[in-house]
């Protein structure tokens, strides 16, 4: 049965390792739904977070096959209920709907979207929130004229307590000792 | 593991102002590698220049192709257990060795590649010659690396042979731009000692040694797989002791053919679509199944539906992600197969299992009468790839470095060559790559200069790399040279004989004379067309110092068997 996966990865920070860490999927012809590329809370760690929706038994291999590459780290997959995961959307709308009595303002605010930048021919809202959450927005946003849309990756933190210290501290040891 | 370690590689002591290049030779050098395959061309050029000082120590030698230096660095490699070196330009230069690096990575072959690169300057912008060789190389290579300083390159090339000869081996591509090799740097050289993102092999699991030991003790029908792995730890002999103390029948997969003599009572022959009728047939029959160091690749295990379902495995593997990948092992022992099965050796009791193995002298017997021996002793005029293979080991004694290409008779040469030493057969297992023996045979023979080394190759193949014969005329290098000539693409044409009803597409092969071809590179040559005349052509062969070249040829249109039909199950094995 196919389901939604976040999955991890935690490489050294080096140029190219996001085409071997994409090469992985694209072998396969899984189709990565998004991607996003950030700093991890240990200096030098580089993470990146993954959805795709797949088997257990797929991703499972694919999560092998990462930690497999030189220089991944680590690498784990999680359900949507074992993480606790957000995205990012920005809209850009002309100011000018926010003016006309008050329908598009309530659709903001229902959302508890935010106005980052207010100027004469157009607004830019954010929200974060799950993909059904700004999709909504959207939906409702659009009768209105949007000018604009873009939608981060997921990034996402997993409940399990494992550090990622802790994971690179046995790392060192083994590789060291 | 040991076996691979040996290659190993010194510090130096004093700092020196040099060349990119230069530090190149001396990064090759301080890893011990006194032997290059390669072809110049403009963005190598520097490290050609640096390397015109040092071929005392370090032989270069001239392929025709650079696709010939990746097989020629992969037998080199596999008859060696050593790093196989290769070295390309940029560009064209870079993209021919692609097929090699493939090659080397599904064969888990230790291998470093060194190509020349434009200027950093000029990347990304289509310069003459250019290429993304880093791009292109990446899904095949185990780590990639695009110097553009020359101070990264002892760095570079010390983490390159650490990673492509430890853990699981592999190729490694590293890639300099001209300017880095032109530039100066202070030379100092460390070996690589290991990294926190690479583990070269899981730690040992006490416990999974202890179940799998009382797995193997309680079996009544166990069944020993083995593959490559056994040679690459380095652990033929771990390996008979623990089979013969246990009495465990033994199959092997083609690339851990060697690894376990040919006559050894426990050794039950080949695994997989063109293999022994008995171990194939017994895979599901057996009660437990021990892996060694293989991967239950397609063209072993046929449908895997239908494969040893009632039977436990138990897989030892150093790579996790080969664990339940294909087949799911019921103790899966991770580590290196050495150490593994020194471990097994001591925990499991002494048996014989000699009904079990009863059963595979039955089917044996019953392949002998079927298939064996007719193709060793045929009635009709047609000479057969068995009969070739059959006089080649009585002549050489088995003592023979065997190197095949891809085919059909790749396949007869597997199932009849006899070995008595390990690293003895040399073929290109997973990628199937045509074109693979004739450079990989003088990889080597470089790498075994007292050893005998036979080429046995198919004339669709021979064609494919057949520009190598000019490496073997510059270099004297002795290879015996067997062509088995039956005028197609046999292994194709038997799958359209078989699947495809007779319509032998593209399959006929108009050959020219292969011995005036032969002759223009004054190699010594023979054509063998009647049975009387094989004997004495092998004996002449094998007699003879340098090199030589045998065209035997054999029946249009036989067919290899027996033989697991794609998509049946190993037990569904044909024996016509």
């Amino acid at each position: 049965m196919k389901r939604r996966y976040t999955i991890s990865v935690f490489t050294e920070d080096i140029v190219g390792l996001l085409n071997r860490v994409t090469i992985v999927f694209t072998r396969r012809k899984i189709n990565i739904e998004s991607i996003a590329a950030s700093d991890s809370e240990v200096k030098g760690i580089h993470r990146y977070t993954i959805v795709v929706t797949e088997s257990e038994d797929t991703v499972g291999k694919v999560t092998l096959q990462l930690e497999k590459q030189v220089e991944v780290i680590k690498a784990v997959y999680h359900l949507d209920e074992e993480v606790i995961h957000q995205e990012i959307a920005l809209f850009k709308v002309p100011t000018s709907i926010l003016l006309q009595g008050g329908e598009a303002e309530h659709i903001v605010r229902s959302h508890h979207a935010r106005v980052l930048s207010v100027e004469a021919q157009f607004t830019v809202i954010e929200k974060t929130g799950h993909k059904h959450e700004t999709q909504k927005l959207f939906e409702e946003l659009e009768p209105f004229g949007i000018l604009e849309f873009v939608r981060s990756g997921r990034v996402a933190i997993t409940k399990p307590m494992r550090t990622l210290t802790s994971i690179v501290n046995e790392l060192e040891n083994k590789q060291y000792s | 593991m040991e076996a691979l370690e040996l290659t190993s590689n010194k510090e130096t002591k004093t700092v020196k102002q040099m060349s990119g290049a230069q530090a190149v030779v001396h990064s090759l050098i301080a890893e011990g590698v006194d032997l290059i395959f390669g072809y110049p061309g403009g963005a190598i050029m520097p490290v050609y220049d640096a390397l015109y000082d040092y071929e005392n120590e370090l032989n270069h030698v001239l392929v025709r192709h650079e696709q010939g230096a990746t097989h020629a660095a992969q037998g080199y490699a596999r008859a060696s257990g050593k790093v196989g070196v290769c070295i390309a330009t940029s560009g064209p230069g870079a993209t021919n060795l692609i097929t090699g690096i493939a090659d080397a990575q599904i064969d888990s072959t230790p291998m470093v590649c060194i190509t020349g690169q434009v200027a950093s300057h000029l990347l990304g912008t289509d310069a003459f010659q250019e290429t993304d060789v880093i791009g292109i190389s990446m899904p095949v290579t185990k780590w990639n690396y695009q110097v553009t300083k020359a101070s990264e390159i002892p760095g570079a090339i010390a983490k390159a042979f650490y990673i492509a000869r430890t853990g699981k081996p592999g190729p490694v591509l590293i890639d300099i731009t001209k300017d880095a090799q032109f530039e100066t740097l202070e030379f100092s050289y460390k070996p690589f000692k290991g990294m926190r993102s690479y583990v070269t092999c899981p730690s040992l699991n006490l416990s999974k040694i202890k179940e799998a030991a009382g797995l193997i003790n309680t079996a009544k029908r166990p069944l020993v797989l083995f593959g490559q792995g056994v040679i690459l730890s380095g652990a033929e002999s771990e390996f008979r002791r623990f089979i013969e103390k246990a009495g465990l029948p033994s199959a092997w997969t083609i690339m851990g053919l060697s690894a376990l003599d040919s006559d050894h009572y426990l050794n039950v022959g080949m695994l997989g679509m063109h293999g022994n009728y008995a171990p194939n047939k017994l895979t599901n029959e057996c009660d437990v199944l021990i892996a060694v160091g293989m991967r239950f690749d397609d063209r072993v295990t046929g449908d895997l539906s239908r494969y040893a379902k009632q039977a436990k495995v138990i897989h030892l593997e150093i790579d996790p992600a080969e664990v339940d990948k294909n087949v799911k092992a019921d103790v899966a022992v991770l580590g290196d197969a050495k150490a593994s099965l020194k471990l097994l050796y001591n925990l499991v009791e002494e048996e014989e299992h000699k009904d079990w193995l009863e059963e595979f002298r039955k089917l044996e017997f019953e392949e002998y009468t079927e298939v064996i021996h007719q193709e060793l002793n045929p009635n009709g005029e047609d000479l057969t790839m068995g009969e070739v293979v059959s006089s080649i080991n009585e002549y050489s004694k088995g003592k023979a470095i065997v190197v095949t290409d891809v085919g059909q008779h790749q396949m007869v040469s597997c199932r009849y060559a006899k070995f008595k030493q390990t690293r003895s057969l040399i073929t290109s297992g997973g990628l199937g790559t045509m074109g693979f023996c004739l450079p990989a045979a003088i990889g080597a023979k470089f790498a075994a200069p007292n050893r005998e080394v036979v080429a046995i190759i198919g004339d669709g193949g021979f064609q494919m790399t057949i520009q190598e014969l000019g490496t073997i005329f510059q270099t004297k290098t002795p290879v015996k040279i067997v062509v088995l000539n039956n005028e197609f693409l046999g292994m194709v044409r038997q799958w359209q004989e078989l699947f495809f009803d007779k319509r032998y597409a593209s399959t006929t092969m108009v050959n020219p004379d292969f011995q005036q071809i032969v002759k223009g590179y004054e190699i010594k040559t023979k054509k063998v067309t009647e049975r009387e005349q094989l004997n004495s052509a092998v004996k002449e062969m094998l007699e003879f110092e340098g090199a030589y070249f045998l065209e035997v040829r054999v029946g249009k249109e036989n067919n290899v068997f027996p033989m697991v039909p794609t998509g049946a199950s190993v037990s569904e094995i044909r024996l016509k």
